[in-house]
């Protein structure tokens, strides 16, 4: 082990793409290397959760955290790394937000489990073999991590000290954090204060996005295989359910601006509260019908607003979960 | 003290309506049931969703929105956005699994103390018929301090 800065990255309940982003950050990479010394990171260098047990507390400078509460590993790991590590960085959607796999606090464990081992047409399970958390072997008994029923973010299970939003973060936003965080350990800078959005902008996707935006006024809504969107206007008064007024910037808009609606992965803005509760209001508020009959009976055409609206901030919502 | 479940209700009143139509209740003598905590708004237009998720996740069994009747409003279209604002909320919320007798919208004038008395009483029926909402929304261990700490506030505030 060198004197370099201690750097480690973990992904709990997430599919991979923020590690990728990291990687994306591209000759910054290189940056990484020179300031610190990778002691985990199990997408890309092979340390084990022993490894980590044997460290020091607070031995990890900063820990890149990726990924939602889904089960008892992920928690028993972030308990684990916040004990190692002085700075611990909520990372991506799923570990601010709870992210898409936070979808699943619309229902439970076993539900999930039933329709994927028995009720999904594609499966043939006619034994009904589930996966169990314990087996026995002849070698001994296997044993897997408990499935939560609720999706948690990071800071609902470990204090947490700074936020890196977005599905996955943007890559020039990564390197910014990390050359503040790089910049503080060597004595070159301050910290941002405990609890901040890093790499972020204070103002909301709208304001990155290039389209024009003229008066918002919607007779109804459609989809993007529906019709081809004028390239130049604002997607939300074409009708397409573009989340970006609720959603914080910092991405450079980079879906609206080539012809994707925004799909809110950068959480709700400074002030917001629940972006959910916002983008509701945002929307039946453009309607344009003249009774609130005819409004209801636009509005009623969205087919799924709790996923539409919370598609990555379901967990971290006023409401957190479905009540079952 | 009986030992039936006494629901605890948020009712956001529009302060130039509804608000006046519960003062009117009031001085007239109405009786309806004190599980009503009423928060004056400006507007029902002013009743964000925001509110009314809070209030459901902090412990309130049933939330109603009451404000000028259409055509009433002192912003000319405030009452208008809520209405057009309630169906899609009302659905959301019973995709999370909420009961839809538990939100309720009423116009409420200033003159119509005894509908405020009768939506009330109502409402607090219903919402007692379905019983504690209790929505999960904290660990075990927030609701042994944060969880607990607010469903108190909201008890002393709701005579027993």
């Amino acid at each position: 082990m060198t004197d370099k800065f201690k750097f480690a990255m973990y992904w709990a309940g997430s599919c991979g793409g923020c590690e990728i982003a990291v990687l994306e950050t591209k000759d910054k990479i290189l940056e990484l290397d020179a300031n610190y010394d990778v002691v985990f990171w199990p997408v890309a260098a092979d340390f084990k959760y022993k490894d980590v047990r044997a460290y020091d507390d607070g031995f990890i400078d900063v820990c890149l955290f990726n990924g939602c509460i889904r089960n008892s590993e992920n928690e028993e790991i972030a308990h684990l790394l916040r004990q190692k590590s002085k700075v611990l960085v909520a990372f991506g959607a799923c570990a601010t937000m709870g992210g898409i796999p936070g979808l699943i606090n619309e229902t439970t464990a076993a539900e999930l489990k039933e329709l994927v081992y028995t009720k999904n047409p594609s499966i043939d399970n006619p034994e009904g073999i589930y996966p169990q958390e314990k087996l026995e072997v002849p070698e001994g008994e296997l044993e897997l991590p408990h499935l939560y029923d609720t999706v948690r973010t990071l800071d609902q299970t470990v204090a947490v000290d700074y936020y890196v939003p977005g599905c996955p973060p943007e890559a020039h936003q990564i390197a910014a954090v990390l050359d503040v965080v790089t910049a503080a350990l060597k004595g070159e800078g301050e910290l941002p204060p405990k609890g901040a959005v890093v790499g972020v902008a204070p103002k909301t996707c709208c304001d990155e996005c290039k389209r024009v935006k003229e008066e918002k006024k919607i007779s109804g809504f459609r989809r993007m295989w529906e019709f081809f969107p004028d390239p130049e206007k604002c997607l939300l008064e074409q009708g397409v359910v573009c989340m970006g007024p609720a959603t914080r910037a910092g991405c450079g808009a980079r879906c609206t601006n080539v012809g994707m609606p925004c799909r809110g992965c950068y959480g709700p803005p400074e002030g917001v509260v629940d972006q959910g509760a916002k983008m509701l209001s945002t929307l039946a508020s453009i309607v344009d019908a003249p009774t609130p009959e005819e409004i209801a009976e636009i509005t009623a055409t969205l087919p799924d607003p709790v996923g539409t609206f919370y598609r990555f901030g379901l967990a971290s919502s006023l409401l957190r979960r479905a009540k079952v | 003290m009986s030992d039936q479940f006494e629901p605890r209700l948020i009712g956001f009143l529009c302060r130039w309506c509804s608000y006046n139509g519960a003062d009117l209740a009031g001085t007239s003598r109405m009786k309806y049931p004190p599980n009503l905590v009423p928060i004056k708004t400006n507007c029902s237009g002013r009743v964000d969703p925001t509110h009314i998720f809070k209030a459901f996740a902090e412990g309130a069994d049933g939330v109603l929105i009451a404000g000028c009747h259409p055509g009433d409003c002192h912003y000319i279209n405030g009452n208008y956005r809520t209405a057009g604002r309630f169906p899609l909320m009302k659905k959301m919320l019973e995709q999370l699994g909420l009961e839809p007798g538990r939100i309720r919208l009423e116009w409420v004038s200033a003159a119509e103390g005894d509908k405020f008395a009768r939506v009330v009483t109502e409402f607090t029926e219903e919402v007692r018929a379905l019983g504690p909402l209790g929505w999960n929304t904290r660990t075990p261990e927030e609701q042994a301090d944060a969880g607990q700490a607010s469903s108190d506030r909201v008890e002393e505030a709701v005579p027993a």
